[in-house]
């Protein structure tokens, strides 16, 4: 079949752009051919500015070398310019004759630089900066003459200023108004930026107007004459006071052109066959000249070339960098506010900081950031979410690290990125790409990475967050998932794989789980044979023997090591209540057995600290009290509020239930420790929003939250349900635990299991099916009723080798 | 190869009679408590019987309070994990306690206190 012709006017970023990913999602739909009016392939022209700097050279800014065209059968003219449309015979020809039928026409014609029209433009050494051959023009100039007059204090024009500055060259930049890049910062950061500027050697005259450019008898420019009579010498004269949308040929066509060639949300012009991409492009009224909307316009245009039709294009939100090394400055959005709008700002001028942020209807409008550029990305994001600020606009100013994340000081910030959140704006790349990418490939470097997802590889601003990335992934294995980790280095099987097997196969000892599942080592490690002596006793309980010397000291012996050897010890005090009874046994137990330290902890008990092994079987003996469990992964404490009984606010016997609760799971082993808060009203005394089962007495009953932790991240508990009496609160709660010791993998905390197995599943499997939920308790009671005090058997001689030490 | 205990059972004449062979659980250990540092002895799956230094190079935790598995113990304070034989640090950590020469005849585990040189 032939295929339909596809030509592409222009060869630069917008429009390869297009046929990369047109070439991506439909590659043999078209033959393309692609004119370029410049010699070069596709190169990335916002790395210019580090070229004339000398910080990069042509080569690593060439985005598609030849090869790339070849691969993809594209026919590429390059120094070929093409001359005119034909409409009518649907052809394209170039200068010098060159012609191409086509289907489709993508027209990606950019932008030439304003020349302002004044004398002595058409002198030799007065250029616009737009491409490579105006770049190599300055570095010529650079080399033989000293003074430069830069024409436009905008980003185009600082950044030519300086590189050249950074050649060697006596700089003068000429701004008509009176504070710099006024497009894209305030007066107070146009200023710092200035500052800075002037700093590394570069002069400013603001507020003039240029009148003329003279020229000495070579025909040669030698002067710039301002308005007000001021002659400043210059060799070479840089126009950057701005860019207008490349239309002629368009025009010429006759395709409707107003400051742009007009084009619809599907990139097309007024002529449905001819589409058009870039700066050349007037979209709603808006010309762009930045590369992430011409990006995303290359997406849409692509998606409709390539017949798919679902895709609209309805605008960009900008932001700007500037690429001047050492000067960390970002804006976006609409940053100089007006009546309604209202602005935070923070000035350290002595730092060089100063950071605006423009506030309208509780979202955030625009922001300029000068000196520390970190949140720039996260601003972005914001507003292109348009997502209310009100509940974090005390901390706005602060950054995404300063939200709350305590405990994780350090952390990078890729860890705490999803994956679908975007990394590279101009290349529309996510996490999850790049992660996936760098797996796939086992990606090391992040010229690798560019390459793979082309993330970092147009203006290059995210490179230090692909990086991070890059480190986290390729580094530590960061983000595979526990569903598909091996559960140690003994096996291949997972935790999933393993628990299958222990129940389908009626699995009773470690033994025998590791033949059957073919371990790799004689008996395992000291990862597996806790996790493995974990999921015989949970899947088969009062039938799979316990193995002692599979568990961690602390569960073996029932109190925890110190870092000294020692042990602590916390006996049971129910739901946080005690007497006078118990805390005379107590402290005669810390006279008798000299024990250094007695401290209450969170979980309202009391832990006597450094009691020595040997002393353990007296102590509990003496002490004749239940053991805690503070050693295990089990259920720990549950912690109450003083409740209804005595408190002026309580509305329900929070207490009472705590110790009912506490009563009912005792001996309870689970993947993880487990916490448990009864409060008794809403002001939530006992903190029940960061444990695992957390309940909150309501005038109507009971509220139970699931899956907080107060741990290393602090996470909020989720609402689970609502019910009106404790004996309900009871059967919920223990059912949701008998889920979580079913279907949790060892060491999974209740917020990990929850986040992977989602909220509504154990809702569905405990709230809205209650004969699932009366079986999965009913599971829960016969498993712990079968578990015994393990402090009453030692006391009473049990496992004595344990406690005693070998003499000669 | 490093020196097994008992393979220097002739050279030595200071044995400790310290135990019977079931006083030490399999996959487990006992201390031998002594006034200049406690020593932790091993039994293994296959009824080796290894003797260390009761101290975690790293940081001094009781290595006798350990997960065994195979020849090596791993350390309850921060899941070091110490050859058996040689005690020795498994790589990536670096660190050697002391080994004692131990043996086992008619079901006695014998110690003798000298350090071997490992």
């Amino acid at each position: 079949m032939q295929r339909a012709r596809l030509v592409v006017i222009g060869n630069g970023m917008a429009g390869i752009k297009t046929v990369e990913e047109l070439v991506k999602i439909a590659p043999d739909l078209y033959g393309i051919t692609v004119f370029g009016a410049e010699p070069q392939p596709n190169y990335n022209r916002i790395l210019l500015s580090p070229v004339l700097a000398g910080e990069q050279t042509f080569d690593e800014i060439v985005l598609n070398d030849r090869g790339w065209y070849a691969t993809h059968g594209i026919h590429l003219h390059t120094g070929k310019e093409v001359t005119s449309i034909d409409r009518k015979r649907r052809t394209v020809t170039a200068a010098d004759g060159t012609y191409a039928d086509y289907d489709r026409l993508l027209i990606a014609t950019g932008s030439t630089p304003f020349i302002l029209p004044i004398p002595g433009i058409d002198l030799e050494g007065v250029i616009g900066y737009r491409d490579i051959a105006d770049t190599e023009r300055m570095i010529a100039a650079a080399q033989n003459h000293r003074h430069a007059v830069v024409i436009g204090g905008g980003l185009l024009g600082l950044e030519a200023a300086n590189g050249l500055n950074a050649r060697g060259m006596d700089v003068t930049v000429l701004h008509l108004m009176d504070t710099l890049m006024e497009r894209q910062l305030d007066a107070v950061a146009g200023r710092l930026l200035q500052t800075a500027l002037e700093a590394r050697g570069i002069r400013f005259i603001m507020g003039a107007n240029t009148a003329a450019i003279r020229g000495d008898e070579h025909g040669h420019v030698s002067a710039v004459a301002l308005a007000d009579d001021t002659e400043l010498a210059a060799e070479l004269v840089v126009m950057a006071v701005g860019i207008r949308p490349n239309t002629h040929l368009a025009e010429s066509a006759g395709l409707r052109c107003a400051r742009g060639i007009v084009v619809n949300d599907t990139l097309q012009t007024f002529d449905p066959r001819i589409y058009a991409v870039g700066e050349c492009v007037n979209h709603r009224g808006t010309a762009y000249g930045l590369v992430a909307p011409l990006f995303e316009m290359a997406r849409v245009a692509a998606n409709h070339l390539a017949e798919f039709g679902t895709q609209r294009y309805s605008g960009s939100v900008t932001a700007t960098k500037l690429k001047v090394t050492g000067i960390d400055l970002y804006s976006a959005g609409d940053f100089h506010g007006d009546d309604s709008s209202e602005t935070i700002v923070l000035s350290d001028a002595a730092n060089g900081v100063y950071k605006k942020l423009v506030i309208k209807d509780e979202r955030l409008q625009g922001s300029v950031l000068y000196g520390d550029t970190t949140d720039g990305a996260w601003y972005f994001r914001l507003m292109r979410e348009g997502r209310s600020i009100a509940d974090i606009r005390g901390r706005l100013m602060f950054g995404e690290r300063n939200l709350g994340d305590t405990g994780h000081l350090g952390q990078s910030q890729a860890a705490s990125m999803a994956d679908s959140m975007e990394v590279c704006g101009c290349n529309g790349v996510s996490k999850g790409t790049i992660c996936a990418a760098i797996k796939t490939h086992k990606l090391i470097t992040l010229d690798e990475v560019r390459k793979h997802t082309k993330a970092s590889a147009s203006c290059g601003s995210c490179t230090g967050l692909v990086e991070q990335i890059l480190m986290a992934t390729a580094g530590a294995d960061y983000s595979a998932t526990p569903r598909t980790k091996p559960l140690c280095v003994c096996t291949e099987r997972t935790h999933a794989e393993v628990k299958q097997a222990i129940k389908a196969q009626h699995l009773l000892t470690i033994a025998d789980t590791q033949r059957f599942l073919e371990w790799r080592t004689p008996n395992g490690c000291a990862t597996c044979r806790p996790a493995l002596n974990y999921y015989l006793q949970t899947t088969w309980p009062r039938e799979a023997q316990d193995d002692p010397q599979s568990r961690y000291i602390n569960e073996r012996a029932h109190a925890n090591i110190q870092k000294d050897g020692t042990f602590s010890v916390i006996p049971r005090m129910w739901g946080g209540t005690t007497s006078a009874h118990e805390l005379r046994k107590i402290a005669d137990v810390v006279d008798k057995y000299q024990i250094p330290t007695v401290k209450v902890t969170g979980g309202q008990r009391i832990d006597l600290l450094g009691v020595k092994k040997a002393d353990l079987p007296g102590v509990w003996r003496d002490l004749d009290m239940p053991s805690g469990h503070a050693y295990a992964k089990a259920l720990r404490t549950v912690k109450t509020c003083v409740g209804a009984e005595w408190c002026r606010f309580g509305v329900q016997d929070s207490t009472q239930l705590g110790i009912d609760l506490e009563r009912a799971l005792w001996r309870m082993y689970a993947p993880h420790k487990v916490k448990i808060a009864v409060s008794g009203c809403p002001r939530n005394c006992a903190e029940s929003g960061i444990k695992d089962v957390g309940i909150i007495g309501v005038e109507s009953g009971w509220e139970i939250y699931v899956a907080g932790n107060g741990g290393i991240k602090t996470e909020v508990a989720q609402f689970f349900a609502k019910v009106t009496h404790a004996a309900e609160v009871l059967e919920h709660a223990g059912a949701f635990l008998q889920l979580y010791r079913e279907e949790g993998h060892y060491l999974e905390r209740t917020v990990h299991f929850v986040g992977r197995a989602g909220l509504d599943y154990c809702k569905a499997q405990v709230v809205s099916d209650a004969a699932n939920r009366r079986a999965l308790y009913s599971r829960l009671r016969f498993a712990v009723d079968g578990e015994l005090d393990p402090w009453t058997a030692r006391a009473n001689g049990a496992a004595a080798h344990e406690y005693a030490s070998v003499t000669a | 190869m490093n020196a097994r205990p008992s393979q220097s059972l002739e050279q030595r004449v200071n044995w400790i009679d310290i135990c019977a062979l079931e006083e030490i659980p399999r996959l487990g250990a006992r201390v031998f408590a002594r006034a200049t540092g406690n020593i932790a002895i091993f039994r293994n799956a296959d009824d080796e019987v290894f003797a260390l230094d009761d101290r975690c190079p790293h940081r001094g935790g009781p290595l006798s309070q350990g997960i065994v598995f195979g020849r090596h113990v791993a350390c309850p304070l921060h899941n070091w994990q110490i050859g058996l034989w040689d005690g020795k640090a498994t790589a990536p950590d670096v660190g050697c306690t002391a080994v004692y020469a131990v043996h086992v005849d008619a079901g006695r585990v014998y110690l003798d206190l000298t350090p071997t040189d490992a």
